[in-house]
């Protein structure tokens, strides 16, 4: 009976993270409002196609506008935001409510594999749930137009290159959320604060200078959305506060793509670093 | 020292401003250690640095001559059972065990032996399958005290594991910790209720307020408290002789005739000198039936140290 050692021990190791903290994502009751506020896009969506509107108002093209509205606003920078909050910030914090994190840190791994396998665990949960709400939400905000016309969007127009676009967006709002959350709850007691802090800083994005605007996750978000919204470059700017607003170009997708990644790397490795000096203090929680 | 002990090098613990542990040097060779004090005297404080959840605010901890900080080593060799009475969502006894022994690395084969093992040596085999959510206290402690042991740790390090347990099962788990023991694991344990102490330990480590004020077995640590005078039960036929003969002696403090007029308690400064008087006057026509210390326990050691007052955790 050798156990392995190693890199094979590391894979080892993160499937057992993984295992454990995937049932406890999915199937906690505690965690039944992530499902909601994921797939609270798909009613109204669902509604539009249930109940027809008027014809002249319901076209293809004000539908992708409106999709682009919903997805940037509310699923981006609400329901993606605080889903990962809810997800991300209890895979240590969570755990130190519940006076269960020591059983991690009693085995033989190494921290910085625990907060590997513990982000890859939400990962795969916010990417599953938030993921797949993206991809049921298209065809449900498109479906009512009738199959010719949908097919003609997504074959023969940039129907399939959107949805894969906002499919990215989702699942790199998932990582660089994701990485944030988890090292609020690897470094602070009460992850809340820092999670409302980086709501204003989000919210207020569109009001800040160029250099600031990049300090986020959203504008590299916005980038990779494939429809400009108002508040956006190439938006309609009808609004008072449009004159607050600090329009500058939106980055080239896959620099928005690598900046993302790279982001939310550095703030992993620095809660796998500041997670070698975790203690276990449930007394003081 | 050597290489096999759990060592404390001059250890002490502060959150932010108040004391866990002060000063600490210790070195706890293999064999079932106790470790007694009053709740707040650093007992937890002290387990937690030995299992590498607590780091030390100054000193070093070394279990076997490995640091926590060498985790993929230092866990495989520690075993920790904690007070927390806590435990992942939804689990049956046997998920527990088996999930938390995946992190070790084990194919899935050993992981599954492992854990049937471990969850037979603390005889919940039947239980296994229903969710920790409907154990008994006591079923818990058990599962618990299955998955710290089930990775065969060399170091086992169990805080209030008798907590809980109907006589049967603390029996039970008694005779497990001696066992281990016996097998040269170190067994370190925290308790409150001193009588056992006696009957678990090897060794003992007294705490109070953050200080060791005392450490070793018992006997040693009683004869080094000079300020009591040892107190020594003898059943005989001729209390009254023997009470009048042990008067004259400077050695003898204080004598005390039984009610039954069948045995005296004798208090003694010297206990070596007293026993080798003994033999003199039992010689002279004294029938001794026995002689027994009456306060070199653990219960009266604790009270000396650290007060009967103390409520001990």
């Amino acid at each position: 009976m050798n156990p392995t050692s190693g890199r094979t021990l590391w894979l080892r190791q993160i499937v057992a993270i993984m295992r454990i903290d995937l049932r406890k994502t999915f199937f906690a009751k505690r965690g039944l409002w992530i499902y909601l506020l994921a797939f609270a896009p798909l009613l109204p969506m669902i509604g539009h196609w249930a109940i027809p509107t008027n014809g002249a108002n319901d076209t293809l093209g004000q539908d992708v506008q409106i999709f682009a509205g919903i997805f940037q606003f509310f699923y981006l920078r609400v329901a993606i935001f605080f889903g990962c909050v809810g997800i991300f910030s209890n895979l240590f914090r969570g755990e130190m409510m519940d006076k269960s994190l020591h059983y991690y840190l009693l085995a033989p791994v190494r921290r910085e594999v625990l907060v590997a396998g513990k982000f890859l665990s939400g990962l795969t949960a916010a990417i599953v749930i938030f993921g797949g709400s993206a991809l049921l939400q298209f065809p449900a905000m498109f479906w009512h137009h009738g199959r010719e016309l949908m097919d003609a969007y997504m074959f023969a127009g940039p129907g399939l290159s959107h949805l894969v676009s906002y499919f990215v967006a989702a699942v790199l709002a998932c990582i660089g959320y994701g990485s944030l959350f988890l090292a609020a709850g690897v470094l602070f007691r009460n992850p809340l604060i820092p999670a409302a802090l980086l709501l204003v800083w989000e919210g207020i994005n569109g009001f800040l200078p160029a250099l600031l605007k990049k300090l986020s996750v959203i504008y590299w978000l916005q980038s990779i959305c494939p429809i400009s919204t108002p508040g956006q470059r190439g938006g309609n700017h009808n609004n008072i506060m449009q004159l607050l607003i600090i329009d500058i170009d939106p980055a080239p997708a896959h620099i928005a793509i690598v900046n993302l990644l790279l982001i939310s790397g550095f703030v992993i490795v620095w809660a796998a670093m500041r997670a070698r000096k975790l203690e276990i203090a449930y007394g003081a929680e | 020292m050597t290489s096999t002990d759990i060592v404390f090098d001059n250890v002490s613990k502060f959150y932010a401003e108040v004391l866990g542990v002060n000063r600490v040097n210790l070195s706890i060779p293999p064999g079932v250690t106790s470790l007694v004090g009053p709740n707040g005297s650093g007992k937890t404080t002290l387990m937690n640095m030995i299992a590498g959840l607590l780091r030390p605010s100054r000193g070093r901890v070394t279990v076997c001559g490995i640091s926590p900080d060498e985790a993929e080593r230092f866990f495989r060799m520690v075993g920790y059972a904690t007070q927390y009475d806590a435990f992942p969502r939804g689990l049956t006894g046997y998920e527990f065990v088996e999930c938390y022994l995946r992190l070790y690395g084990y194919s899935a084969k050993d992981t599954k032996r492992l854990a049937w093992e471990a969850i037979d040596r603390v005889g919940l085999r039947e239980a296994c399958a229903r969710r920790i959510a409907g154990y008994s206290k006591g079923m818990r402690q058990r599962i618990k005290l299955a998955q710290a042991i089930a990775h065969r740790p060399r170091v086992l390090v169990l805080d209030e594991p008798l907590n809980g347990l109907d006589p049967l099962a603390r029996a039970e788990t008694i005779a497990l910790f001696q066992a281990l023991a016996a097998e040269g694991s170190h067994v370190l344990i925290s308790t409150h209720i001193l009588h056992e102490v006696d009957l678990i330990s090897d060794r003992v480590i007294m705490m109070n307020q953050g200080y060791v004020v005392a450490e070793g077995q018992i006997r040693g640590m009683r004869d080094e408290i000079s300020e009591h005078p040892m107190q020594v039960l003898i059943r005989c036929d001729k209390p009254e002789y023997l009470a009048s003969r042990l008067f004259h002696e400077n050695q003898v403090v204080e004598v005390r005739l039984h009610a039954d007029r069948a045995g005296l308690l004798v208090r003694t400064r010297n206990a070596d000198g007293f026993y080798k008087l003994l033999n003199h006057i039992a010689l002279n026509g004294v029938q001794i039936e026995s002689v027994a210390p009456a306060d070199d326990d653990a219960q009266s050691v604790y009270e000396y140290l650290i007060g009967s007052e103390e409520s001990t955790k």
